[in-house]
């Protein structure tokens, strides 16, 4: 399957979920609803398609200028080298979406920092829990409302856990 | 105190709980592990990353794409050169650039240097926390000699900035040949004694041959890549599947393991240095000694715009030793000569008014590189495996977004399934064969 014919057959499978497809630099790029990215990359996972690797997972604020939030995973197929990048938007006042936990076993760490960065809930999603900042951490940094030089209040020390 | 972790929450009345780090010389100082043990056996375990997060992304977004260079170097900061490389390669995707050739071969020879000095320093780690403290001498001394390379060409050893968008910085070191054969001589005989002390040390076995193995499938399911995806057997390497540079045109063998135990996570290492050696000599042959620059005497910049007011004075000028190799007659085979890419000429920026003119549209705020917007995604093999980057441009001077694709978070991620039901002591050779580097996992 070439690049044209494979996001055809993609098309033809997830139905409704794709909202279009783009082209970024050469890559193809699909653009799903947001209620349905985990049943897509479930169908996307298996056989013909076979995109065995979520090779990332982070998000994009565009809350100023479009109010939404913009999911982007890259997956890859090792058996056909080749690389997809989807995009799902959320709307920025509550960004909510299902989580990928149980098709991947790294999801479990990636949408706990897309979380913890941008403040993204993932249902479903067993431990959401701060990853890179720490527990008591106040506001999502990567958002663009976060100042970049905002001095964090102090946490109390911890007495013998 | 916050609420409880997982491990505090489900963890057994008789059982005990251990902090493992971060402040502890096997956890390299940036990482936290908390186990739950049933005297020397690990029941549960949970791994806590973060403590050498510094906002990388962040501030990235508040830098020109030309300043922020300086930043990943400090990613995986032992092999930083794959890092400026990474970067330097996802913008020119992006701004559709084609770097010349001779660039593209030093660039080659750079990383696969800083791939051996990855690799080495992975090794002498883990080598030495199982007790092997000859081996870890001996690599750091391989090592030494490698950075000479680096040094001698960039002027630092791990802050190198050297590879820039659109090229390199400046030519070779005069003598680099010389330098690379001793690093290569000497990397070799280090790797055969290591091999000599190593392979087949019954200690070293005991600690590595069957523990911390993991599956193929779960190996792809944790989005492994790099030496720790080969161990278990899966040949993918960016350098064949998506080639880049001149790799296509390179002989060199992508080594496998078999089990993804610790064993083959240092074999592969091991192997795979020998074909980095293979690439850099290859290298050597290809790239041309770099281009003689005009005889006669070099003249201060000061001085050749005094001379030139009327007639512009022909002949060299004399840059800072700091930007040797840089030269105006140089730069051609270094860098994509575009003025909305690279720093433009030193010597026309000293002597004549449009030169100076087109240094300060490089240099001042709004303008120097600009992408067009959109967004792109790129990856090169990285000395834990796929380091892409995921760049999102709304057309002014500064990312609108910039993502780091750590291989090391996918692999750190797999730690605690690794380490379960396994005794506190294969902790250490464990997470030592995972190669975590705090600067690129935690951003």
């Amino acid at each position: 399957m070439g690049p044209e014919t494979l996001i055809d057959a993609i098309r033809t499978k997830l139905g409704p979920a794709v909202e279009g497809v783009a082209d970024s630099c050469g890559d193809p790029v699909l653009i799903l609803r947001s209620d349905s990215v985990r049943a897509s990359m479930a169908a996307l996972r298996e056989a013909p398609f076979d995109y065995a690797v979520l090779l990332d997972l982070t998000c994009v604020d565009f809350a100023a200028p479009e109010g939404r939030l913009e999911l982007v995973y890259h997956l890859f197929s090792l058996s056909r080298n080749v690389r997809l990048r989807l995009k799902a938007s959320l709307p920025a006042a509550d960004p909510a979406v299902e989580t990928l936990v149980g098709l991947w076993k790294n999801a479990e760490w990636l949408e706990r920092e897309v979380f913890d960065m941008f403040g993204v809930r993932f249902e479903g999603h067993p431990y959401l829990r701060r990853i890179l900042t720490y527990e008591g951490f106040e506001g999502h940094p990567l958002r663009k409302t976060y100042p970049w030089r905002l001095a964090q209040p102090r946490i109390p020390l911890k007495d013998g856990e | 105190m916050g609420p409880l972790t997982r491990i505090q929450r489900e963890a057994r009345p008789e059982s005990m709980l251990l902090n493992m780090g971060p402040s502890h010389p096997a956890m390299h100082g940036t990482i936290r592990i908390m186990l739950e043990l049933d005297a020397e056996k690990i029941l549960n375990a949970e791994v806590e990353v973060g403590y050498l997060h510094r906002g990388f992304e962040k501030t990235c977004e508040n830098k020109t794409f030309f300043n922020l260079l300086i930043y990943t170097d400090r990613l995986n900061y032992v092999s930083p050169l794959i890092n400026n490389l990474g970067y330097a390669m996802t913008m020119e995707k992006m701004l559709g650039v084609t770097v010349p050739e001779r660039a593209q071969l030093i660039r080659v020879l750079m990383s696969e240097i800083s791939r051996v000095s990855d690799h080495l320093t992975c090794l002498a780690a883990m080598t030495m926390e199982c007790g092997a403290f000859t081996v870890f001498l001996y690599m750091m001394k391989a090592r030494e000699f490698l950075w000479d390379v680096i040094e001698f060409t960039a002027g630092a050893r791990m802050t190198t900035s050297y590879i820039r968008i659109g090229g390199v910085r400046a030519d070779l070191h005069p003598d680099w040949r010389a330098s690379v054969s001793t690093a290569i001589r000497e990397t070799r005989r280090v790797l055969q004694d290591v091999s000599g002390l190593i392979d087949q040390n019954s200690i070293f076995l005991g600690r590595t041959r069957g523990v911390g193995a993991i599956s193929k499938e779960d190996a792809l399911s944790f989005g492994w890549t790099g030496p720790c995806l080969r161990s278990t057997g899966i040949p993918y390497d960016v350098r064949k599947a998506h080639p880049y540079l001149v790799y296509d045109r390179l002989s060199f063998e992508v080594p496998v393991g078999e089990f993804g135990d610790n064993y083959d996570r240092y074999s592969v290492r091991m192997r795979e240095m020998e074909q980095s050696l293979r690439l850099i000599e290859q290298v050597a042959v290809l790239l041309p000694d770099a281009p003689p620059l005009p005889a006669g005497p070099a003249v201060e910049p000061a001085e050749a715009v005094r001379g030139s007011r009327r007639q512009r004075t022909p002949g060299r000028i004399r840059l800072s030793p700091n930007l040797e190799g840089s030269e105006k007659e140089r730069l051609d085979g270094l860098a994509a000569r575009s003025p909305s890419v690279g720093v433009p000429a030193k010597e026309d920026t000293y002597t004549s008014m449009e030169g100076l003119i087109s240094h300060f549209l490089f240099f001042m705020g709004g303008k120097g590189i600009r992408p067009p917007k959109g967004d792109v995604y790129f990856s090169v093999e990285g000395g834990n495996g796929e380091l892409g980057f995921y760049i999102v441009s709304d057309g002014t001077d500064r990312p609108y977004r910039l993502h780091l694709r750590a291989p090391c978070f996918h692999v750190v991620a797999a730690l605690e399934q690794l380490i379960k039901g396994r005794l506190i002591a294969d902790v250490i050779p464990t997470f030592g064969s995972m190669n975590m580097i705090g600067g690129e996992l935690d951003r």
